[in-house]
């Protein structure tokens, strides 16, 4: 079996409150294969985007890694100092976050940027870091990258900015790229070509891709396996296309049928009824038991682990039993 | 147009001035500029129906419905809702009651409520302001109703907007625009704040409504998923115009604008049914400097020399409407 080139144990983050310790990641366990694009999907609070910031050491205070493990290419890096993590952060694993104006240093024009982060991660001259920074604008397809690499972010239109984001992510040719809802800021038709560009860019540099998003459109077409996340733990996680056509997981069922499909009329939408608890009302048992249609008294009481289920692996007693 | 559309938009433009200062285009000799958001857009709405407006950020589909419900003045063209003109100079009772029948829902549920307000008191204020309730009593069974019409429950009235989620909050927000037994609803982006498991509770709600109460439905989206889902026609706008005007039918199943068949591409294939995506290339241009002839030329595989001087009017083409030199043509 081939070494996972990320490997996350039983990850739990926490967030101490006046009012008591909340536990937004609970036992988040899965594994990235080199060149391997991972989706993760979830709703609002789910804990996605927890995973990806927990992942690149950049969770915010007082959130706090409680326990679990995280390892990439077999090294531990969850308790690492700041100072070594900032030398992996960018080297080998790239990060591609949401609104790419609050990315990208609204001072500096974006060859500076680049030049800066490539200088930072490799040992290179100044000139044959312009060089890379040029030809990386190019693959982004950015028009008139030598002209253009000496403009400011604000010169550039949001789809153009999110391409910057994504060279600036691939600079020093990282392992492993997290991408944080890296559409969602974006217009329909723009969406497309983001998605494609980062696809085929991180197949081109063998980089593997954690793809956190809600849409689960994007999943579809991009991932080759998603994790599917409901109030910080991981509901089910397969192959995408199993997740997709063959949901074993009520609530993955209940996200695939919420979706209109542009390929079959119905009169209504099917519905999960009611809302995802808060972190300090998580129910006892399986945290979805509240919204389920299948609910039997074992999901009550009695939390389920992933189990493997068909092509998947889902946290549901139904599976088991 | 036919007598049973309830509202019937004519030739509607809405420009906005956005010159710089006056010092600064005396002193550094800036000219004058002007957007034109909406720019001669025509459209009836049958009595118990829903027109979609699609279009990407800045293409002026907000602005609509905000000219619709009064909320912007009309730099040319006219608004008539169920016969008349809603610029007609009329009286204060009358332009009251034509408030009462138009209301409109807004994208962001956090914004769009008082959160100082108790729940009671934003569902209740269009009953008081109209003069819909006699009594204190009466205001509250109103509003325990219309909260249980929406999914909630009476005893909600009591709370505040900060102890409901996102969905909840577009529900009182439905609630509050159902207040004034309204017959036509102005949704600008009711889902979009939205997760999909909530979207499909507040889209499902809507339907309902719409059945139970015969509403008439202007749908404002960016998501032609959830277009599909909700409507009747579909209206596709880019850069203030409408480039397409057709029943959702045969606006899925066979989009006659190069644009409409360009967003239609870029959806993304949820089934994995291996339909390739053909993105959509280029982005929409500043609508400050507007390209000549079709706005959409530059980004178009079939333009040429004349959509690039002539911009395409509206015109009916096979039972739908379609501003397109090429589609006129025959050329695709």
């Amino acid at each position: 079996m081939v070494t996972p080139l990320l490997e996350v144990r039983n990850l739990r983050v926490e967030f101490p409150t006046r009012r008591g310790t909340l536990l937004a990641l609970d036992d988040i366990s899965f594994e990235i294969a080199p060149g391997e694009v991972l989706g993760v999907v979830g709703e609002s609070g789910a804990g996605k985007s927890l995973t990806g910031a927990a992942i690149i050491g950049l969770l915010e205070p007082p959130g706090r890694i409680a326990g679990g493990e995280i390892r990439l290419e077999g090294q531990r890096i969850d308790h690492l100092p700041y100072e070594q993590l900032r030398r992996i952060r960018g080297r080998r694993i790239g990060a591609i976050f949401q609104d790419p104006l609050t990315s990208l240093n609204p001072l500096y024009t974006v060859g500076r940027q680049l030049v800066e982060t490539i200088q930072t991660h490799l040992p290179v001259s100044a000139d044959e870091a312009r060089r890379r920074a040029i030809k990386l604008l190019q693959e982004t397809g950015i028009p008139a990258a030598e002209h253009r690499i000496d403009q400011y972010p604000h010169q550039f239109s949001g789809g153009m900015r999110q391409r910057v984001v994504i060279a600036l992510a691939l600079a020093a040719e990282p392992k492993l790229v997290v991408a944080d809802e890296p559409t969602t800021a974006l217009d329909v038709s723009i969406q497309a070509q983001i998605i494609s560009l980062l696809k085929r860019l991180c197949k081109e540099h063998g980089a593997a891709v954690m793809l956190v998003t809600h849409d689960m459109g994007v999943i579809a077409e991009t991932c080759d396996r998603v994790a599917v996340l409901y109030a910080g733990r991981i509901a089910e996680i397969g192959p995408v296309g199993d997740v997709i056509h063959r949901p074993q997981h009520p609530y993955t069922a209940g996200l695939m049928g919420s979706i209109p499909a542009m390929d079959e009329d119905r009169e209504r939408l099917l519905q999960i009824d009611g809302a995802m608890p808060r972190l300090n009302a998580i129910p006892a048992g399986c945290a979805f038991n509240p919204r389920c249609p299948k609910v039997v008294d074992r999901c009550r009481s009695e939390r389920p682990d992933l189990m493997d289920a068909g092509a998947t692996r889902a946290a549901c007693w139904r599976v088991a039993s | 147009m036919s007598s049973t559309a309830l509202v019937e938009v004519d030739d509607l433009a809405k420009t906005f001035d956005v010159s710089p200062p006056w010092l600064n285009r005396v002193v550094e000799r800036k000219p004058r500029l002007f957007v034109h958001a909406v720019d001669g857009v025509s459209f009836a709405i049958e009595r118990g129906r829903t027109l979609a407006l699609v279009g990407e950020s800045g293409c002026g589909k907000s602005t609509v419905a905000r000219l619709l419900v009064g909320l912007y003045r009309p730099t040319r063209g006219s608004v008539r809702f169920d016969g008349r003109h809603t610029d007609q100079p009329r009286s204060a009772a009358e332009q009251q009651q034509l408030h009462r029948r138009m209301q409109m829902i807004f994208q962001d549920p956090y914004a769009s409520l008082n959160p100082r307000w108790k729940v009671l008191d934003i569902v209740a204020e269009p009953l008081t302001e109209h003069g819909l309730a006699s009594s204190a009593d009466e205001l509250r069974q109103r509003v325990g109703e219309l909260l249980q019409s929406v999914g909630l429950a009476a005893a909600d009235c009591e709370k505040f907007p900060h102890q409901f989620s996102g969905g909840q909050r577009q529900r009182i927000s439905i609630a509050r625009a159902l207040a004034t037994e309204p017959e036509f609803l102005v949704c600008d982006e009711p889902t979009s704040a939205l997760d999909v498991s909530v979207q499909a509770q507040v889209l499902n709600i809507m339907k309902d409504l719409q059945r139970a109460r015969g509403l008439t439905y202007l749908f404002i989206s960016h998501n032609l998923a959830v277009v599909r889902h909700v409507a009747d026609q579909v209206g596709v706008m880019y850069l203030g115009r409408l480039v397409e005007l057709a029943d959702k039918a045969a606006l899925f199943a066979s989009p006659r604008h190069p644009y409409t068949r360009m967003l239609l591409d870029a959806i993304p294939d949820i089934r994995m049914s291996g339909r390739a995506r053909t993105p959509v290339q280029g982005e929409v241009p500043n609508p400050l400097s507007p390209p000549t002839g079709c706005a959409f030329h530059p980004r178009c595989p079939h333009a040429d020399a004349r959509c690039a001087s002539e911009r395409p009017a509206l015109k009916a083409f096979h039972g739908v409407q379609v501003a397109c030199h090429a589609v006129e043509q025959g050329r695709i």
